[in-house]
């Protein structure tokens, strides 16, 4: 049984024909073909399928489709913008605080939701922001550094770059 | 892993949502913030044929200032919402301590107070936490609207004394009573993971120092909510000392008969929640 919905992802608009059990990682990733958001656990464990929906990160594997109409959706394809990477990638790029790639779209997400709210978060609510998102690759320690750099960067208006002396 | 098919209702209202319930039977599902539903039928643990959506029910949201002093919690609000209430924060403290124990950010954004409680996951926070504070639930169904305490709601694993049809609307507090205190102390393997053991507390002390009250609740040692009722005797009539504490949380552990999992054994839980009531006590002293 399929239905038609009206979507905002990224800000474009979407009218989709899905499927009524899909969830809303589904149909980014098998209707709209945005596979950046990652399919992990599929239980709401792992948060390598974190999206952001009005502001917020949710868990896109566990929030079924009907519920994101209506609402503005972002993934990591939206993150960028149209003059390049978004301040958070660079700084990830920076630090090398990606290593496997698989749970970053879903940091990216976690980590921007934050930083969008409050760009001097500390260390602590660093963590807090990010305990729903696993990375068993880096120990979290360059995520860290790259969301605390991201957040200096997007409160100073400055380059990543520039603010940790990087040609 | 795909959830099993299902019809998908959305209703405008209470009423419709009680009318689509009923129709379902035991086949039909309310669905609040999914956070435990959706991974379930992710998995096929559950294959609701109906699943019946709440979203839409902002008569179900918000949080309310009772005149006396106490709440009214719809049973949509999101945890988020609990968690950054200054309502809360003031007038039931331990609900605003416990929230950031549940799970990660993630879950909070999207999961219910409403749904945490009919859930009746014995891992669960919210409902030792609403049982020690005398809580009581509001549920409509079929044939009008009943209340039900905390201490009458939970049956058993996964059970609630809720009807088919029957829809938890919203969570009553009464205020605190002049000299509690509360504390709430859980562990878990890693920060928002299922608790291995868990103890909510409230200890209300009178003019002469002695302890008047005292209300204690574990999770995750059980198969839902448990009411540590000797615990709560064995505290009454003295004040809170090192002794008292002790024997507290000695009789916890003794009255409890924890199931042994991939987590923890039967015997390291029943560690944990003699120590998990000490800490919690030894808060409320100081």
């Amino acid at each position: 049984m399929k239905q038609i919905l009206e979507l905002r992802v990224n800000g474009d608009r979407h009218e989709v024909g899905v499927p009524t059990h899909f969830t809303l990682l589904e149909t980014l990733r098998y209707v709209l073909g945005l596979t950046g958001s990652k399919q992990g656990c599929d239980k709401g464990d792992c948060g390598a399928c974190t999206v952001i929906v009005d502001g917020e990160a949710v868990l896109s594997c566990i929030m079924p489709v009907q519920e994101a109409e209506g609402r503005e959706v972002r993934t990591v394809e939206g993150i960028a913008g149209r003059r390049g990477a978004h301040p958070l990638q660079k700084a990830f790029d920076l630090t090398g605080a990606a290593q496997c790639g698989f749970c970053t779209p879903g940091i990216l997400c976690s980590a921007l939701a934050l930083l969008e709210v409050n760009p001097q978060a500390d260390r602590d609510e660093i963590a807090r922001a990010l305990s729903g998102n696993l990375c068993r690759c880096t120990g979290y320690t360059k995520i860290f550094e790259a969301v605390l750099l991201a957040g200096q960067a997007m409160s100073s208006g400055r380059e990543p770059a520039e603010i940790i002396g990087e040609p | 892993m795909k959830p099993g098919p299902f019809e998908y209702v959305r209703p405008a209202s209470v009423e419709e949502a009680i009318a689509a319930l009923e129709d379902g039977g035991y086949d039909a599902k309310p669905l609040a913030g999914g956070q435990s539903l959706i991974p379930a039928m992710n998995f096929r643990l559950a294959q609701p044929a109906v699943l019946v959506d709440l979203e839409d029910l902002d008569e179900l949201r918000g949080i309310r200032a009772r005149e006396d002093g106490g709440l009214i919690i719809g049973a949509m609000t999101l945890h988020r919402e609990l968690e950054r209430s200054t309502l809360v924060a003031e007038r039931a403290p331990l609900v605003a301590e416990v929230m950031p124990w549940i799970a990660h950010p993630q879950i909070r954004n999207r999961g219910t107070v409403g749904g945490s409680l009919a859930h009746a996951d014995p891992a669960a926070e919210l409902p030792s936490v609403m049982q020690v504070l005398d809580a009581v639930l509001h549920v409509r169904g079929p044939d009008g609207g009943r209340t039900i305490p905390v201490d009458e709601f939970y049956l058993g694993l996964f059970t609630t004394a809720l009807e088919p049809g029957e829809l938890l609307t919203a969570i009553e507090i009464p205020p605190l009573p002049a000299g509690a205190t509360c504390a709430f102390e859980e562990v878990s393997r890693r920060h928002g993971d299922f608790a291995l053991a868990g103890v909510a507390v409230v200890v209300e002390t009178g003019a002469d120092g002695a302890v008047a009250r005292a209300r204690m609740s574990l999770l995750s040692v059980g198969d839902g909510p448990v009411l540590a009722e000797r615990t709560m005797a064995s505290l009454v009539g003295r004040a809170l000392s090192a002794e008292s504490i002790r024997d507290a949380a000695a009789i916890t552990a003794e009255d409890l008969d924890p199931p042994s999992d991939i987590h923890a054994s039967a015997a390291f839980r029943r560690h944990l929640a003699g120590v998990l009531t000490h800490r919690a006590l030894d808060r409320l002293r100081a």
